[in-house]
């Protein structure tokens, strides 16, 4: 065991795991955090919680997730390398570590000129391998990244990190994930699928090179809302790729969100079947009520409980 | 080379109020191959100044000269005997030459008249483009000779990241994706092997861009 | 000063570029034809448009022209390849100079034109003095 966090377990023991996705509050008004973990409570494994994404300023993930704890919920904490340097970093894991936070998801970050404050300096110290690489040194050696220090106490965190299917160039994509298994990556969540065939591809190819039994690895799904979300996302999302016969599918239902969540449902069981595949990550952007449906119409229900 | 362009006129008239009459150099060097600050731009701005003074009747007298590499002490003394008639100089070399006759003449006002904005490469006629962000320690080697700091926009040692689509940076649509050509550079030289490594964190602090004032000192030259 | 009240008209000075496979010869026939010119037109006679620099426009105007005009050959017909090509960049930058001082863009201007275009020539030149005698004199110049 790493770090002994209820994921970790869940995916020791071979169970197909559950994973949300939390965003925090443009603020720090508390009732919008406990209003999403409600929703999200029991009906997953670990609950991610987005670090700045987008670049758009939210309570910082290091204190939604302490909360989270209090609240009853094992978060994944994600940090992205654009806000900080490995100084901020380095003590940013000492101290989650020691709010009881066990789970980290190492990220470049999507760049500053997305968000709301674009005239930030963009930091990107270091990268997501070289992070997942500071970590686990942290971890194991227990010392500071390049340092000869050593940590006062002991860093458990059960590491992820982030892949993409569908980021060119392809032929690369599994390659990328062996840095990262070689840095000391855990577990990793993909994009979102909507192209099953070329998941499937990218799975083969990991495969192939036995990267599937060395790190867990989590499909990502998100319910398409409406034809226009579909449309949206195809056209302005680098490494999306949402293939027409499904957007079609979703225009022309008579309830569009209802085939989505359908859809979601279908997913969820084809990608079961896939192997090395060893859970699923349900990104409901501002869609949280639906996790509960789509858990339990995708059969995952009851969450196991562990000790 | 280092890539430069015009200030807004508004700003340049802002600082110039003051003063009747300046001197107007520029740069033989970098700025004359991205057209921002030869001899020719300092023809046609100082034509320019002179116009929009008169327009609103206040008369600026502008000198024109155009040393070799204004960031040298030999060419910029050259222009010693100039800047003791005038009152002001604006310099359309880059912020080097600006620092320059900064310290070789120490009662003048100096001002910049160009933002100088990259090292880059000329492409084409008219289209110059980043490649170096003189971080000091160069990692071409282990990058088929493209450089990430530069030209991946989070600067990414183990790219691309997963917005690479197309070739394409996700940030900028006309940009390529620095990792893509990465990819496609190594492969066709046979050394993909280089992009299974993993290139440890950059030393920002020691020997690149964050260490403080960075200085190479040749004892050898100093006759 | 109020306009045309009292106010002496002015003569626009026109400075008109002609190059010799077009504009020259155009401007030879309308002196044939005994065409009516404005006053206060200069021709300053160039081997090809593209031997005009950008810098000439400009001092053109700073030493005194209220108005500028490039007589070159249609896009395709340049007998040196593409030097209308580059007057027009150059006027193109030249334009973008003025914006920024705040003189009016009217004051530079091409026209493509051919060998026997005499007649066109004349009208060009009276049609531009007449709307720099609107616009007023060049108040850049010095």
């Amino acid at each position: 065991m790493k770090a002994g966090s209820h994921l970790e377990k869940v995916l020791e023991k071979r169970l197909f795991a559950v994973t949300g996705e939390l965003g925090p509050p443009k603020g720090n008004d508390l009732s919008v955090i406990k209003r999403k973990a409600d929703l999200l409570k029991g009906y997953v494994d670990a609950v991610n919680v987005t670090d700045n994404q987008t670049a758009i300023v939210r309570m910082s993930s290091i204190a939604t997730s302490s909360l989270l704890i209090q609240m009853g919920l094992e978060p994944v904490m994600q940090m992205t390398t654009r806000d900080r340097n490995r100084i901020a970093m380095q003590s940013d894991i000492f101290g989650a570590t020691a709010l009881g936070i066990k789970n980290m998801l190492c990220l470049t970050g999507d760049h500053h000129t997305f968000g709301n404050q674009v005239d930030a300096k963009n930091v990107h110290d270091l990268d997501s391998i070289q992070l997942i690489d500071c970590v686990r040194t942290m971890r194991d050696q227990g010392k500071l990244l390049g340092g000869e220090e050593k940590i006062e106490g002991e860093i458990k965190l059960f590491i992820g990190a982030a892949e993409n299917p569908f980021g060119d160039p392809f032929e690369f994509r599994a390659i990328r994930l062996g840095k990262k298994v070689t840095a000391g990556v855990n577990f990793i969540q993909t994009q979102c699928i909507y192209d099953m065939n070329r998941f499937k591809e990218w799975m083969k190819m990991v495969r192939d090179r036995g990267l599937h039994e060395k790190v867990h690895i989590l499909a990502g799904v998100t319910p398409l809302k409406s034809g226009g979300m579909a449309r949206y996302m195809a056209k302005n999302v680098s490494g999306i790729i949402i293939p027409d016969e499904i957007i079609d599918r979703i225009v022309k239902a008579k309830k569009p969100a209802e085939e989505g969540i359908q859809l979601c449902v279908e997913q969820i069981q084809e990608l079961k079947e896939i192997e090395g595949v060893h859970g699923v990550h349900i990104m409901a952007i501002e869609w949280e009520q639906m996790v509960s449906r789509i858990t339990e119409m995708a059969g995952l229900l009851p969450r196991p409980k562990l000790e | 080379m280092i890539k430069a362009e015009q200030k807004p006129m508004e700003e340049m008239l802002k600082y110039l109020d003051p003063y009747n009459k300046v001197l107007l150099s520029g740069c033989g060097a970098c700025v004359t191959v991205c057209h921002a600050g030869g001899e020719k731009e300092v023809g046609l701005l100082a034509s320019a100044l002179r116009m929009a003074r008169q327009k609103i009747g206040k008369k600026l007298e502008v000198l024109e000269a155009t040393p070799t590499r204004q960031c040298e002490p030999e060419f910029a003394l050259e222009l010693a005997e100039t800047v003791e008639k005038v009152e002001a100089v604006v310099s359309i070399a880059c912020g080097v030459g600006v620092q320059t006759l900064v310290r070789h003449f120490p009662k003048t006002p100096i001002y910049p008249g160009v933002n100088t904005t990259f090292l880059g490469e000329t492409v084409a006629q008219g289209l110059w483009e980043e490649r170096c962000q003189a971080c000091g320690n160069c990692v071409l080697e282990k990058t088929g000779g493209i450089c990430p700091i530069a030209r991946c926009a989070k600067q990414l040692l183990n790219g691309p990241c997963g917005g690479s689509s197309k070739g394409k940076c996700e940030i900028k649509r006309e940009a390529d994706c620095a990792w893509q050509l990465i990819y496609d550079r190594l492969k066709a030289l046979n050394q993909l092997y280089q992009m299974e490594q993993i290139i440890p964190a950059k030393r920002w602090g020691v020997e690149s861009r964050d260490s403080g004032l960075r200085r190479i000192v040749r004892e050898d030259l100093n006759l | 000063m109020e306009r045309g009240v009292n106010m002496p008209t002015f003569d626009p000075k026109i400075i008109a570029f002609c190059c010799d496979q077009s504009g020259y010869p155009a401007a030879d026939m309308a002196g044939s034809l005994k065409l009516t010119l404005p006053e206060n037109v200069e021709i300053v006679r160039v081997p090809c448009a593209g031997r005009i620099e950008t810098i000439y426009l400009l001092k053109a105007l700073e030493m005194g022209a209220d108005g500028v005009l490039i007589f070159a050959c249609y896009e395709e017909n340049c007998q040196f390849l593409r030097g209308n090509l580059r007057a027009k960049g150059r006027l193109s930058y030249a334009h973008r100079m003025l914006e920024k001082i705040g003189l009016e863009k009217e004051r530079l201007e091409i026209c493509h034109l051919a060998t026997n275009s005499g007649v066109r020539w004349a009208e060009v030149l009276q049609r531009k003095s007449e709307q720099l005698r609107k616009l007023g004199p060049n108040p850049g110049k010095i």
